[in-house]
């Protein structure tokens, strides 16, 4: 066990834990912070992914120990009033069913449009394929994408 | 004008208050902000009033419906309080929907599955609605001193014209509680409907993209432990003994200890489809920790005998259930089912002479299709919260069928049905898998043995190695034509492991008059069960891509053949028990011909077609593939669909375009394997999804406009999808595609997947 400090949504936040805990599960299990879903464990899915920094990280291949100083941002901290243009976009365009996976999308995305603010069609699927929608959304998240784009 | 008796569903109506739970949360999610303002505060009710289990009305005029059916992704927490919201004729602006829990003793049928959801309370919902209306016109009548006859009603305001007299909902709410349930309703004219037929957003949309917690998964309570779970290595294994020492003494482990979910004189009822009935359970402080533990637990297994149990029925009717014994392989699975090709099977139907027509054909065409077990894999692994103390039970977890389970977790767990709440999380996907819902067992076993709650979780390689999988089956069609190419006789003979995927009396039975259908089966110690469309997401693959080929071996275009049976069938039926309309599945072909401008494809464009009727509805689609840098792609889809009146018309379209993505992900890539009864895949490492890059470009949803009562939507679009996309790779790549997963043929033919 180790303690750390941790700069999550613009909070310090301090966990004692294993150093080899990811993220994840210190986001979800020990600050209560449960948007960021637990899919696979092995970074496949992307339904954990949160940002350092800024990028996209899948936050269950992310050991707590690596995290050092840098910021976290997760679902619950990417806007106040869940108005980012991706959150106002993803109802806009209606896109859950389950709504499991979309909290990763959503990271996802708005990590690509932050460092791509007009990304084309091939741009939105090279960024978004490590995302797995399992009930199948994809259509309606590049359109998603797309009129947040707009939006910024 | 359509009434509804209120007596066909009186539990439904009874007020009781009792069980509707003082300390209401109320979700705020139809509100523009995040969390709710002051002001939105203020205008909270001071009271609420209940006029029947479906529905509160606050003093101030804000409406809330209970949702009774579990929530996975099909959209019902917004569509079927749409229907009650119409009929008791108030502004959805002002509605809020709330999940209800599972309450037997108020609602009627809280199962999600078969595509049944809105075509089952289609009539219940409604009536509740306007049951409602009826109970807040008669207190207005009483109040006013005039006939209920001449009292009107509008977005949740109640008007009498010729004194001039309005008020809202909210004030005549109380008085209104405590009328007399009318006997006979009146339900509205289509032509009324003000909310039905207009697209409501996801009533949790503004919850899912800000991540609050809606899931299981997500549950936490003060002391609440966390457990995984061990399950042996192997389908036909079973648990010999383990080493607690292997585990205790690692960081923030408790205890680890094994459960098991039936007692020995539990009679199974249908969905007790449980693949390891004994499993270990690890408890600790953190997730994380108890999936570490899990790793390093030493535990031996064994190989598990042949089983014979008796188990109720589907229709309550006991039948004798066989689990062999040994550990199974895919390859010697192929191997048995295709010694089906020429081994008969049981004839399911038979029209005229079909033996006699085969002998004395011109030519055959003969084709065998085969595809794998499939992992229904949602994306929220299977899991629950329990809270057992001393004879009182609480159970928080993903599941589409709880009445299902409820019977289970009582044997379990030795407490009485009434002492055990089952409260409905939001599922992270179903597609069938969690109508199998003994995760909720195993958390409750763990729960009552630790007398503490728990939270249960499995691995993504617990879901997919313990799964409840789709079949593997195989499929032998075979025609005979006479010399000018005329269809004499049609034969398909149909089995898997452990069922059959035949449906014998549907297309293209009725519309031959020399017609055979046989089914086989072959038994099995992998579990299998439902999964989007059961049988159909398979036989319709089948059935449409020969169609395809039969078309152009007789020279046809492959509509107008199908077109021409359907006439057929419609004119001059064979048979009996048809059980389609032929009319209407000439329609969605005649729609989606249109609406693709079949005849006219754009350059380089290859196109496949493919119908299919299904859990109520009718539905035919056309793939367009096109070939860039050596990569199939799906530049296209088109759907027509024929489920009758169209509830939320955006959000089925949204899961049509789901069900098409499902579809073709699945005809690509979509396999599970077993070596010595293990699954051979257990991360989405090994086992391929559908991804961004292999979604369709585009997909057009086209619903038919008539005043049919509505029919299934979640699954009917899955199904046909398998053989348009077939059809249109053959045009693409000149071969034929008889064995899913088609992706490793096309990777044979150097083309990049």
């Amino acid at each position: 066990m180790a303690t750390y400090n941790l700069k999550i949504n613009g909070k310090s936040l301090q966990v004692d834990v294993d150093p080899n805990t990811p993220m994840l599960w210190v986001l979800r299990d020990h600050l209560d912070l449960v948007g960021t879903k637990f899919g696979c464990g092995i970074a496949q899915c992307g339904a954990c992914t949160v940002h350092m920094d800024g990028n996209a990280v899948r936050s269950c291949q992310l050991p707590v120990s690596a995290v050092e100083s840098s910021e976290i941002t997760t679902i619950e901290g990417l806007s106040e009033e869940g108005d980012h243009p991706v959150q106002k976009a993803w109802i806009e365009h209606d896109v859950p069913q389950c709504g499991y996976c979309q909290a990763g999308q959503i990271m996802s995305a708005a990590a690509l449009l932050k460092s791509n603010p007009s990304p084309s069609d091939a741009d939105i699927e090279n960024a978004m394929n490590g995302n797995i929608c399992r009930c199948g959304t994809y259509t309606r998240i590049k359109a998603a994408v797309k009129t947040a784009s707009q939006n910024l | 004008m359509k009434s509804a008796n209120t007596k066909i569903n009186r539990r439904s109506f009874l007020k009781v208050s009792a069980l509707a739970g003082g300390g209401m949360v109320l979700s705020f999610s139809w509100l523009a902000g995040c969390k709710p303002t002051a002001k939105e505060m203020l205008a909270m009710p001071k009271e609420w009033f209940e006029l029947n289990s479906y529905i509160k009305i606050g003093d101030n005029g804000l409406i809330t419906l209970f949702s009774p059916n579990p929530e996975f992704g099909s959209n019902v927490k917004t569509s079927m309080p749409m229907l009650i919201a119409e009929e008791l004729d108030v502004d959805w602006k002002n509605v809020m929907v709330e999940q209800a829990d599972f309450y037997p003793e108020r609602y009627d049928r809280q199962f999600t599955g078969g595509s049944q959801g809105i075509r089952q309370g289609w009539v219940p919902m409604r009536t509740a609605g306007a049951t409602a209306r009826a109970l807040l016109v008669a207190a207005a009548a009483q109040t006013w001193s005039v006939p209920s006859s001449e009292i009107t009603t509008s977005n949740g305001e109640i008007s009498h014209a010729e004194s001039g007299k309005k008020a809202g909902y909210g004030e005549m709410a109380s008085l209104a509680a405590k009328m007399e349930i009318p006997e006979d309703i009146a339900l509205k004219e289509i032509k009324d409907f003000k909310i039905i037929g207009n697209s409501k957003k996801n009533v949790d949309g503004k919850n899912i993209v800000t991540g609050k917690p809606m899931y299981a998964l997500d549950k936490k309570v003060e002391g609440m432990k966390y457990a995984a779970i061990v399950h042996p290595p192997a389908f036909g294994m079973k648990l010999k003994s383990f080493d607690k020492e292997s585990v205790s003494g690692m960081s923030g482990i408790i205890d680890a200890f094994s459960i098991n979910l039936f007692k020995d004189d539990y009679r199974r009822n249908f969905f007790d489809t449980t693949t390891f009935p004994e499993i270990i359970a690890i408890v600790g402080n953190s997730t994380w920790e108890v999936m570490q533990a899990k790793k390093n637990l030493k535990a031996e297994w064994e190989e598990a005998p042949k089983t014979e149990f008796m188990a109720a029925g589907f229709g309550g009717n006991a039948t004798e259930v066989t689990i062999p014994a040994g550990l199974e392989n895919t390859s010697s699975h192929k191997a048995r089912m295709a010694e089906y090709i020429n081994k008969p099977g049981n004839v399911l139907r038979r029209d005229g002479d079909p033996e006699g027509q085969f002998k004395n054909a011109h030519k055959v065409i003969e084709r065998t299709y085969s595809a794998p077990f499939l992992a229904h894999n949602t994306m929220e692994p299977m899991n629950a919260f329990a809270d057992v103390k001393g004879d009182k039970a609480e159970i928080y977890g993903p599941t589409q069928a709880p009445d299902l389970i409820r019977g289970t977790i009582e044997q379990a767990l030795g407490i009485p049905k009434e002492n055990i709440q089952i409260n409905l999380a939001r599922m992270g996907g179903g597609f069938g898998r969690r109508a199998y819902s003994h995760h909720l067992v195993e958390a409750a076993l763990i729960s009552q043995k630790i007398q503490a709650p728990v939270k249960m979780v499995y691995t993504r390689e617990d879901d997919m190695s313990a799964g409840v999988y789709r079949p593997t089956y195989s499929a032998t069609y075979r025609a005979a034509l006479d010399e000018n190419n005329n269809l004499l006789a049609f034969h398909v003979k149909a089995g898997g492991i452990p069922e059959s995927p035949l449906h014998a009396n549907r297309f293209p039975a009725g519309a031959i008059d020399n017609y055979l259908a046989e089914g086989w089966d072959i038994p099995s110690n992998i579990t299998i069960g439902a999964f989007r469309a059961p049988r159909s997401n398979f036989i319709a693959g089948a059935e449409q891509s020969f169609l395809d080929e039969l078309a152009e071996e007789m020279g046809k275009d492959p509509i107008e053949f199908r077109l021409e049976l359907l006439k057929r069938a419609e004119t001059d039926p064979v048979g009996e028990n048809n059980d389609y309309v032929p009319a209407r599945y000439a329609g969605v072909l005649e729609m989606v011909r249109d609406k693709s401008n079949w005849k006219s494809p754009q350059a380089n464009v290859h196109r496949g077609v493919s119908a299919y009727f299904c859990h109520n509805s009718y539905v035919a689609e056309v793939v367009d593939t096109v070939v860039k840098d050596n990569q199939p792609v799906v530049e296209n889809v088109y759907a027509a669909v024929d489920c009758g009146i169209v509830v939320n018309p955006d959000a089925a379209a949204n899961m049509g375009e789901g069900a098409i993505v499902d579809g073709i992900g699945n005809a690509y890539f979509g396999e599970m394997a077993f070596e010595n009864g293990a699954p051979t895949k257990t991360n989405f490492d090994k086992y391929r999804m559908i991804r961004h890059k292999e979604a369709p470009k585009k997909i057009e949803v086209h619903f038919v406009q008539n005043n049919e009562d509505p029919t299934g939507l979640g699954e009917p679009l899955f199904p046909p999808v398998f053989a348009a996309l077939a059809n249109s790779l053959y045009k693409a790549t000149g071969k034929r595609y008889y064995e899913q997963p088609f992706a490793p043929q096309l990777e044979m033919q150097n083309l990049k997947m």
